[in-house]
């Protein structure tokens, strides 16, 4: 369970979450929406760490993320993100670029690891490309891979920011059918993403944003459908 | 001795014993240069920028400064202060400490060349920050500056010759030794010019093809 009560975050007078509070159940699949600029891509960040908090608190499992005697190195390993850039790794290949972190983080064997790797990547169509290079592979191949690359942690969350915003347009479904595919199997999931036919099918509850805050959260057919604040009817009403 | 006569085997061999020494005093210079480099580089790009911009300027005296005046004044301290250290390694050093000044800037601007984001997303899976520039930053780095660091190498075995001037008998000193007995300056030049290309050319060769061979395609 991931629990975020009453989070602040501001770069420098920039207030960019003014008291967030949330909860994300194991299994659930919750989709922040909102204007840019409306924190909830820094809100991903914090929620493992690599983005400080000024106030309140983030506890995934009971785990204080922003605690000084919290080990985030292990506490990541937990938590994977795919980011809007992928961040291929350019000097390693597909395969290596998902064996790292089980190598030098989980301490397994070049064999376990590799194992590990070429299940996670047939898992999302990459079983052809293992001694390629990134940049022999198109957006939404590399965009699979790092989702790959972080299923190879076997993480207890994913969490996805804007993963599909910067692939051409006829890229974006393999994306998605891939994420679809990993709501189906149960995976605890925090998907950031302006593709909004898709978090209102995939979603148990959606969040929207706004000035730093979660304006309104519910299941989608109701934020959606029968939005109660002002403004997120007239975001919904500007996006679909 | 004679002195007058034609260029011979003796003199090639003096010559060739000359090179040594230059390559000696390249390998020896261009990993003190590397070495001090590479920590100072890490230094600059990564730490607060009262520590970085300081070692900047301190750097900065090393580039501006010319090398021969550096050497002169390296030199003069070493036997003012009864350091005693051989005229080899105060040229080394020197040269050494030169190179790395510039060696930090390709060292900083192959770290900068590391996407923030990518950084980002090995840490993300739990890479400690050591783990991190080892299996990505410095791996990274490394191919994008590698070429550089290859002019660097090559400038360096140059810059060799000036190390005569604190007396070390290298490749361009042992050519004027063997000029002022052989009296041919345009012939031994031309070989002495010959000896330093074919120094230099397996070292930009080699480059080319680990370039290649990390072409990251």
């Amino acid at each position: 369970m991931i629990r975020i009560e009453n989070v602040h975050k501001q770069f420098g007078a920039l207030h960019v979450l003014n008291g967030v509070d949330l909860t994300v159940q194991k299994g659930e699949v919750l989709s922040m929406i909102g204007g840019s600029g409306s924190g909830k891509s820094t809100m991903l960040m914090c929620i493992n760490g690599l983005e400080g908090i000024q106030q309140g608190r983030i506890t995934v499992d009971g785990v204080e993320v922003h605690s000084k005697n919290t080990d985030l190195n292990k506490l990541r390993r937990r938590i994977g993100i795919v980011f809007q850039q992928w961040n291929a790794f350019p000097h390693l290949t597909v395969l290596e670029n998902v064996t790292l972190a089980p190598r030098k983080v989980l301490g397994k064997s070049k064999e376990e690891a590799e194992t590990i790797a070429i299940e996670q990547l047939s898992h999302v169509g990459l079983r052809e490309k293992l001694s390629v290079f990134p940049s022999r592979l198109s957006g939404g191949q590399q965009q699979r891979m790092a989702i790959a690359r972080a299923l190879a942690m076997s993480p207890d969350y994913m969490l996805f920011d804007e993963v599909t915003s910067a692939l051409d347009p006829q890229l974006v479904g393999e994306v998605l059918d891939t994420l679809r595919m990993l709501s189906k199997e149960g995976m605890t999931m925090i998907v950031v993403t302006h593709e909004m036919r898709f978090a209102r099918e995939v979603s148990d509850r959606i969040a929207f944003f706004y000035k730093g805050q979660i304006h309104e959260i519910g299941k989608p057919h109701q934020l959606f459908d029968n939005p109660v604040k002002e403004e997120t009817a007239s975001f919904v009403r500007s996006v679909l | 001795m004679y002195f007058g006569g034609s260029f011979s085997w003796g003199d090639f061999e003096f010559l060739l014993y000359g090179a040594a020494t230059t390559i000696a005093i390249t390998l020896v210079s261009i990993l003190i240069g590397t070495c001090l480099g590479v920590l100072f580089g890490l230094i600059r790009s990564g730490s607060p920028w009262w520590i970085s911009n300081s070692l900047g300027a301190v750097l900065d005296v090393f580039r501006s400064v010319p090398l021969l005046i550096q050497l002169v004044l390296f030199n003069s301290f070493n036997s003012m202060f009864k350091l005693n250290w051989p005229t080899f390694a105060v040229g080394c050093i020197c040269l050494g400490v030169y190179a790395s000044a510039f060696c930090t800037e390709i060292v900083r601007s192959g770290v900068g060349a590391v996407p923030q984001t990518t950084r980002r997303a090995a840490r993300s899976l739990g890479l400690s920050w050591l783990q991190e520039l080892t299996s990505i930053t410095l791996p990274i780095a490394t191919r994008v500056v590698f070429p550089s660091w290859i002019g660097l190498t090559l400038g360096v075995m140059k810059d060799t010759a000036l190390v005569l001037w604190i007396g070390i008998v290298e490749l361009l000193r042992s050519s004027q030794i063997v000029t002022s007995r052989v009296q041919e300056p345009l012939l031994i030049l031309f070989i002495t010019g010959l000896i330093y290309f074919l120094m230099s050319f397996p070292i930009a060769r080699l480059g080319n093809q680990l370039e290649k061979k990390w072409g990251m395609q």
